[in-house]
């Protein structure tokens, strides 16, 4: 396996390996089950769950209806605080400024916390080809780094790895990379997560130069805010002598007041937890306190694109919680890496194809990769109506029609592949226009129904492959109808 | 053309679609959820507080003002830290009873020396009762951020009810966005094995909160 | 009260019995039914995979079929949620696309008078007890749209528990999705079998005789998947068990 997700296949083909993977199966069963019935307790213990859900939503839905006030906002109030600001249209210029950056400190090594932003733009693989190496520090992202993997979840990028598999990745993989694993390591999480704390601990106290993304940054105040668990951030984000955080630009919030929704609706839909362990905010530099350098790289790469579609926005609301993987029985079997971007489940299905646009092969397919079932609509702790947006990118897909590429205005051509789809929608529309032909039909379907299969051959098979075929009555219920009230005199 | 204003020129071509709304953000955000969740007495916001930090795993203990020199002194020595870090406004009382060596945070310290310490104590900010949060924030009190970060174990003191909130909203008043701050609920924990919540990685492993009053 | 049943293409097509259950249902509670022989196709399958262009005709022609009914009655939570939820959204739609207000006017009558039929029961009729009998053991999945979309809630198990001789037994990781999905069956074939066999295992472990559910769609793919994978178990729509009575039990 490795580590991009460059000319991934369809979601379909990529899922079709993930469901019949025995042990991936029931990994993800665990995890994503274990935390469903935690996060419900934990969103339950807030009566005002719907209040403060709907203000997040406000809250964002304000913001990015303002966004370049706020971006200026933002970056006067960061620099007055000390800070440098950036601006990156997109994933070439985020990763050389950040490059340039590190080299003016003499470094060659960074350590990383965790960052949604970073994993997005490649940045590891961009610092890797000028010469600098990047460690990560979060422990499911050591795991996936270690193990030359691929995230498969926003909150716990390694979730498709049960202990065993982490035991034997630390075994194999820490002495390449420094401190080796712990003779005897066993897995229970306890003592991995020693042996992860052992194996970092030389880096971060070295470190110079630390890279973050960030959760939050309050436009009044010029405050970003690191929202974790573990104390990698608290290390990456203190100790060292330069500080670079890669931050999307949806990520503002107005307000310091602002916080206090997030703070309560992220940590209980991501973790379930009251609050998490850790959560750092810092505005600019402080006297003899943390990093002397602080730089802001405020990231676009797509998000202008997906702020024009009026339906597709709500969808840079998002806090990254992961609380839609969690609930969604699509990515409970089909696996975070079907998804072929670091976005996985229901809002990756909904972010990547507008960030990446639909043009290859398994962003014209994320659309499609739910049952529309809602339950991620259910749990979003900012209201974004996933189905919603989900159904208005397949009709992207299907019908093309305008959409902004690198802040160009375009009109999509509807996608090729889809028109057997589109002949048969059309025929359908006008067969259900007319209840004549409707009727020819379905009479036709029962007078035949003896000799109908049980099975299809060819693309019928999707369904037949693992369903019978419902057999098809005598006479249709409008026959009936006809036949027995009309008699009585019933109206047609 | 800058990337600065390449971006913001793509955001507002993007927002061409929304109406104009000069509504100012105090009318534009309706924000009637609850300032704070339930009703309690002081006491009771204090014995939330406690039992809200016990449940993520951190040591709490309880004294008053001529009992603290003596509960500090009896957690290091149970502890068995002979190297305590100290931030540089602590009151000197609260470590009077310490058989221990004192280490000043000093600037030009590393942070291997700081990883060679046992134990620090600091003080607190505010701390939030629904949550069981306590907020570091820098002051003479509490030092550097890295000094209760390196050390695996911290004994942090809060004065109840004082410094005590019983909400996030409520601490967040209190707090001043321009000081560094670090928000700690519950010793260093990850999640990241299985999505079970496993305590102990980077942070101080052990936390103790003293809650005074 | 004259009220309109609207089958669903699916319905009328594939399950006449369970037409013929809400009309006999309904009847016993009193009401006129009339099946409006115009109706066709609500349009949910063009729109959720994407052609809301050609969904909108239809939605149109639905509107002209049922627009003079006092209350529209349907037993599918998903062709139901279709008109109550996305009638509106494909009005606004067209509006944002400077087509005027036209199809949000002629789909707006609809919108409000359309009932799934346990809704219909439950809050219109403000009955539970529909004097049914059904000597089973039942375990009843709500399906997403009614559950989710509808937010039918416990509407649909009062009335079964109130079935008389009907045992309801509490099905496992009840409000996860069967996987059926409309075209996701199809563009998704792998996953959307993996789920509907896990919701039929869960099914088989309660020990019921009968899988209930309000939507014969969820149902034809938890039936063709029971069947396939030889549990003992029949995917049966809750208007048939409501509509069963001692004298004229369901078959």
């Amino acid at each position: 396996m490795s580590g991009t997700f460059v000319g991934m296949p369809a979601f379909p083909k990529a899922a079709h390996e993930a469901v019949h993977d025995r042990t991936l199966r029931g990994n993800l069963r665990h995890a994503t089950h274990t935390i469903r019935g935690k996060r419900a307790k934990a969103v339950a213990e807030l009566a005002d769950w719907a209040e403060l859900r709907e203000a997040g939503k406000r809250i964002k839905d304000h913001t990015l209806r303002h966004l370049d006030r706020y971006l200026v906002q933002l970056e006067e109030s960061v620099t007055a605080a000390g800070g440098t600001v950036h601006w990156a249209a997109d994933a070439d210029e985020a990763n050389r400024i950040v490059a340039d950056l590190v080299k003016e400190t003499g470094e060659s090594e960074v350590v990383k916390v965790k960052s949604m932003a970073t994993q997005e733009i490649g940045l590891n693989e961009a610092l890797e080809a000028e010469g600098i190496r990047a460690y990560e520090t979060d422990l499911a992202e050591l795991i996936v780094q270690l193990g030359k993997d691929r995230p498969s979840h926003i909150l716990v990028p390694a979730i498709h790895r049960n202990r065993g598999e982490i035991r034997e990745i630390f075994a194999r993989e820490m002495s390449e990379w420094g401190r080796p694993a712990p003779d005897g390591l066993t897995d229970t999480p306890a003592e991995l997560a020693e042996a992860a704390r052992l194996h970092l601990r030389e880096k971060f106290l070295r470190a110079k130069v630390g890279v973050s993304g960030a959760n939050f940054m309050v436009a009044e105040t010029g405050t970003l805010v690191v929202v974790e668990s573990e104390g990698n951030g608290r290390m990456c984000l203190t100790l060292p002598e330069t500080l670079i955080s890669v931050v999307g630009i949806e990520k503002i919030v107005p307000t310091w007041q602002d916080l206090e929704v997030f703070l309560q609706t992220l940590p209980r839909s991501s973790t379930a937890e009251r609050m998490n362990p850790y959560t750092s905010t810092w505005t600019g530099t402080t006297d003899e306190d943390g990093p002397r350098h602080f730089h802001l790289v405020l990231l676009d790469n797509g998000r202008t694109d997906t702020l024009a579609d009026e339906v597709g926005r709500q969808a840079l609301r998002c806090i990254r919680c992961s609380a839609c993987l969690n609930v969604c029985p699509v990515y409970e079997r089909a696996g975070g890496h079907a998804y072929g971007s670091v976005y996985p489940g229901p809002i990756g299905a909904i972010l990547s194809p507008q960030l990446r646009g639909t043009a290859s092969e398994i962003d014209a397919s994320l659309p499609y990769a739910s049952s529309l079932c809602g339950a991620c609509y259910e749990v979003c702790p900012v209201a974004i109506d996933i189905p919603e947006v989900l159904v208005h990118l397949r009709e992207r897909v299907v019908e093309g029609g305008p959409v902004t590429r690198a802040g160009n205005k375009v009109v999509l051509q509807p996608a090729k592949g889809h028109a057997a789809e589109r002949a048969a929608m059309r025929a359908a529309r006008w067969a259900f226009s007319r209840p004549g032909v409707l009727r020819t039909g379905q009479r036709l379907a029962s007078r035949t129904r003896r000799i109908h299969p049980r099975t299809l051959p060819g693309p019928g098979r999707a369904w037949s492959g693992t369903r019978d075929l419902p057999p098809v009555p005598a006479e249709p219920f409008r026959d009936w109808w006809q036949r027995t009230q009309n008699a009585k005199g019933g109206a047609e | 053309m800058s990337g600065r204003e390449r971006i913001l020129g793509r955001v507002r071509r993007a927002l061409a679609d929304v109406p104009r709304d000069d509504t100012p953000y105090e009318r534009a955000v309706v924000r009637d959820y609850l300032p704070e969740h339930g009703e309690r007495t002081v006491d009771g916001t204090v014995d939330l507080l406690a039992e809200n930090l016990a449940d993520y795993r951190a040591v709490v203990h309880r004294t008053d003002a001529d009992g603290l020199p003596g509960v500090i002194a009896g957690l290091l020595a149970a502890r068995g830290a002979s190297t305590v870090l100290v931030p540089p406004g602590l009151d000197e009382e609260w470590l009077a009873a310490a058989e221990v060596t004192l280490v000043a945070d000093r600037a030009e310290s590393t942070p291997a020396e700081l990883d060679r310490v046992d134990s620090v104590v600091t003080a607190c900010a505010v701390a939030v009762a629904e949550t069981g949060t306590i907020v570091l924030d820098g002051s003479p009190d509490q030092g550097r951020r890295r000094i209760t970060l390196v050390p695996d174990h911290h004994i942090c003191v809060v004065r109840v009810p004082d410094q005590v909130v019983s909400s996030v909203p409520k601490a967040l008043r209190r707090l001043d966005p321009a000081r560094p701050l670090t928000w700690i609920s519950g010793p260093s924990a990850t999640s990241d094995i299985e999505l079970d919540r496993v305590e102990g990685v980077h942070g101080p492993r052990t936390l103790e909160v003293v809650l005074v009053g | 009260m004259r009220v309109a049943l609207f089958l669903t293409c699916v319905n009328d097509t594939l399950y006449p019995d369970t037409g013929r259950a809400v009309v006999k249902l309904l009847t016993r509670l009193g009401v006129e039914v009339d099946f409006p022989m115009a109706q066709t196709c609500c349009g949910q399958a063009h729109y959720n995979t994407g052609y809301r262009h050609e969904a909108e005709p239809l939605a149109r022609h639905f509107a002209e079929v049922f627009g003079d009914y006092e209350a529209i009655v349907t037993p599918s939570g998903s062709c139901g949620a279709m008109v109550r939820e996305l009638y509106p959204r494909m009005g606004e739609r067209a509006r944002a696309e400077g087509r005027g207000d036209t199809l949000a006017a002629t789909l707006a009558p609809v919108v409000p008078k359309t009932y799934e039929l346990t809704e219909f029961l439950v809050d219109v009729l403000g009955v539970t007890d529909v004097g049914a009998y059904y000597p089973h053991t039942v375990t009843y999945h709500p399906t997403c749209h009614g559950l989710r979309g509808l937010g039918l809630g416990e509407r649909p198990t009062r009335l079964l528990r109130a079935v008389k001789g009907l045992e309801l037994v509490e099905l496992p990781g009840a409000e996860e999705c069967c996987g059926f999905g409309g075209t996701f069956a199809l563009k998704n074939a792998d996953v959307s079998a993996a789920m509907g066999a896990d919701k039929v295992r869960n099914a088989e472990s309660t020990g019921a005789e009968v899988l209930c559910a309000a939507d014969n769609s969820c149902l034809m793919h938890l039936g063709g998947t029971m069947t396939r994978l030889r549990t003992g178990m029949r995917p049966v729509h809750i208007a048939e068990i409501l509509a069963s009575t001692k004298e004229e039990p369901a078959v």
